[in-house]
């Protein structure tokens, strides 16, 4: 009885989340005009083959494009971030410098300013440098990631020993050696943590492409299907194009979560005890 | 706003220097003089397949090359972009800005008058007459853009099911109102009346004689109550409190799916509209029509328009001729015309453009008939003085919130419009844009 309850529950929640990709699957399966006329939870004819086709020889293949685009992005910014983010919180936590409250309490302010709040700030900033619609204008804004940093000198604090710090320092490694070979090793499954996060902030962060490009050959996925979605009163075959193309972005995040959940639910564990 | 015209201001100055040769003093009246040199221009728009449409001309003009820009369609975040980049001064030679949305940014001083430009003022009879009217404001010596596509309006309506059920088809409203009864006592719904496109009741406002804004130059005048529009709301009320169309939101899978079920039985819409029933409801493919829109007084020839939108020249823009001469290429010639209609399916706004080979054919998915001729006669009919306000996103979002509540029961069409009345004079004194009370 009392594991009844919250099988219920979690049943509920399950089928809760998992309903919208059953059905975008579902939608994505169907050619344009069984899309509106058969139920919206079963196939009809099973046309996601032909879907795919059409979706990626559409206009050059300027999904893959994208697709490529924010693997790019949000891969290249995740990984960086997380690095800059651990090497910035692991300097927070070991090393004693002034100021250094003060910079970490900054830092944690940042996590209260919205990505999106930001936008239009950076937007004048690159036109200053004639820097907007291009690859660097969504890339470099991507790497900042405060809430990163606050983890990771929280994570640090609690499982790097400073008598560890010490004894390298006696046999003569220096501290970006003993950063890499030691304390990421001990903060991996913090900066997995971090890496997924961001890797999620950056995918969604929408608003920041959105102002900077307008050339169609830089934009990330999420843009690439709203900028088709809008154009779907005038060119209706976009319909399934984007349907199946929402369905085929989410296969990344995914595969992400999939590779990476078991640390990602250690480094939630491990960071919630300190 | 002062920042923004601080900015302006400097980025006119700055074209002023660059275009070397013109007299300071005039420097506005030459400010459609040649460049020297090759020219390279940037174009915003979000036009599905304009690369190919540009590409004609890129291969011909070797001296004037255009680059696309592409984002999301207006509302959705490119015109956000374009007040961005003019802030900031580097927004695009060229911008895609539908009617609706131009005194918009003529107000924040966004656009260049092409008035001075000789070969765009001599095209203006290449254009139908009300598309002239919405790019220059009906005012002289004042071009903010050159027309490019119109969305004159039509009776859509399902042909098979008004000849079995013995139903004339309406030209008046008033038959209109009387053919919704028979449709209802047949099962259907005559139509579905939007809540959220308030662009179409304005091209019925349009139509039977409203004009929602006005300005004399130094005034903005609010009219969104005048009589006409008053009727217009009256009439669809009375069609709601009836229960005779339907209140399904547009644009949605239910929506298609009420016309592709026959359960909707007509639809007035632009000439755009053709391609949304189609792909909306392909079951009924060979069962429509297209009729006049139904009038308000029998026997008269007046039709509305829903969308269509111009090809405008920014402020800041170094090349204005240049960008003047590809905007008059890409609206008049017949190449792009056809191209523009192949790869999105722009009805043209020149008077030639409805003349298109691909206009003048019979369209299989209604019955073959040559529907487009029923529009190249609307868009003659179309009264040229409607002008649009400058605040219309938030004009729009407050009356489709009334127009919600209306057809869900709560107050009426009438209400929204007092409402949105009321809310746009405040909203534009909020911007300090004149305006009367």
């Amino acid at each position: 009885m009392k594991r009844v309850t919250p099988m219920v529950i979690m049943g509920a929640a399950t089928f809760y989340f998992l309903v919208p990709i059953w059905w975008l699957f579902v939608a994505a399966s169907k050619t344009r005009s069984e899309f509106t006329s058969t139920t919206p939870l079963w196939f009809a004819d099973f046309a996601l083959i032909d879907n795919l086709k059409e979706l990626f020889a559409y206009r050059d293949g300027v999904f893959l494009r994208w697709m490529l685009n924010s693997v790019v992005y949000t891969g290249g910014a995740a990984l960086l971030g997380t690095i800059l983010a651990a090497m910035c919180g692991y300097a927070l936590a070991k090393y004693r410098f002034r100021g250094r409250e003060a910079i970490f309490d900054i830092v944690l302010g940042g996590v209260l300013v919205p990505a999106t709040a930001l936008a239009l700030p950076l937007f004048l900033i690159f036109s200053q440098f004639e820097a907007t619609n291009t690859f660097w204008s969504v890339f470099l804004p991507s790497l900042v990631n405060p809430f990163g940093v606050y983890l990771a000198r929280i994570y640090a604090t609690a499982s790097v020993p400073d008598e560890l710090l010490e004894a390298s320092r006696l046999d003569g490694s220096g501290e970006i050696r003993t950063f890499f070979t030691i304390s990421s090793r001990l903060m991996f499954p913090a900066l997995v943590t971090i890496f997924l996060f961001h890797f999620v902030a950056v995918w969604n962060n929408f608003l920041l492409p959105l102002i900077m490009l307008g050339e169609e050959r830089l934009f990330p996925v999420t843009l690439g299907l709203y900028t088709w979605n809008t154009q779907v009163n005038q060119l209706p075959e976009l319909r399934m194009l984007v349907l199946t193309g929402a369905l085929v972005s989410i296969v990344p995040l995914v595969i992400a979560f999939l590779l990476l959940q078991r640390f990602w639910r250690n480094g939630l564990g491990s960071g919630a005890i300190k | 706003m002062r920042a923004l015209s601080v900015v302006l201001v400097s980025a006119l100055a700055l074209g002023a220097c660059s275009s070397g040769g013109s007299s300071e003093t005039a420097a506005d009246s030459k400010s459609c003089a040649p460049s020297e040199g090759n020219v390279t221009l940037t174009y915003t728009t979000w036009i599905p397949g304009i690369e190919n449409v540009v590409k004609v001309w890129n291969d011909k003009n070797p001296n004037i090359q255009v680059k696309v820009q592409t984002g999301p369609n207006g509302n959705g975040g490119t015109y956000a972009n374009f007040f961005n980049q003019l802030k900031a001064g580097n927004a695009p030679d060229l911008g895609h800005i539908e009617y609706d949305a131009l005194p918009s940014f003529r107000v924040q001083d966004g656009l260049t008058n092409l008035a001075d430009c000789a070969e765009v003022t001599a095209a203006k009879d290449q254009f139908v007459d009300w598309t002239w009217g919405q790019v220059t404001f009906g005012e002289e010596n004042s071009v903010y853009g050159i027309p490019q596509d119109a969305g004159p309006m039509a009776l859509f309506y399902r042909k098979d099911l008004f000849e079995k059920n013995n139903i004339p088809v309406p030209t008046t409203w008033d038959e209109y109102a009387a053919a919704a009864e028979k449709v209802k006592a047949a099962g259907g719904y005559i139509t579905n009346f939007s809540q959220s496109d308030i662009n179409q009741f304005a091209g019925f406002a349009w139509q039977a004689g409203g004009r929602w804004f006005a300005n004399d130059g130094s005034k903005w005048t609010v009219n969104l109550q005048d009589e006409a529009t008053t009727k217009v709301a009256g009439y669809w009320q009375g069609l709601i409190d009836k229960k005779l169309v339907s209140s399904v939101p547009p644009w949605t899978t239910e929506w298609d799916n009420a016309y592709n079920t026959g359960q909707a039985w007509t639809w007035t819409s632009a000439v755009w509209g053709a391609n949304s029933i189609m792909s909306g409801a392909p079951a009924t493919k060979g069962r429509w029509a297209v009729a006049p829109m139904p009038q308000w007084t029998s026997g008269a020839t007046v039709a509305g328009n829903w969308g269509g939108s111009s090809t405008a020249v920014f402020k800041g823009s170094k090349h204005p001729y240049e960008a003047a001469k590809f905007a008059l290429w890409l609206n008049t010639s017949e190449e792009a015309l056809t191209l523009l209609n192949k790869e999105a399916q722009l009805y043209p706004a020149t008077k030639a453009g409805a003349k298109l080979p691909a206009l003048s054919e019979g369209v299989e998915f209604y019955g073959g008939q040559k529907i487009y001729d029923v529009f190249a006669t609307a868009s003659g009919q179309v009264a040229p003085d409607f002008v649009w306000g400058p605040t219309m996103t938030s004009t729009y979002a407050t009356a489709s919130d009334g127009f919600k509540a209306a057809v869900s029961g709560n107050g009426t069409l009438l209400d929204a419009l007092k409402t949105t009345q009321a809310k746009t004079v405040e909203n534009m004194k909020s911007q300090s844009i004149p305006v009367a009370e």
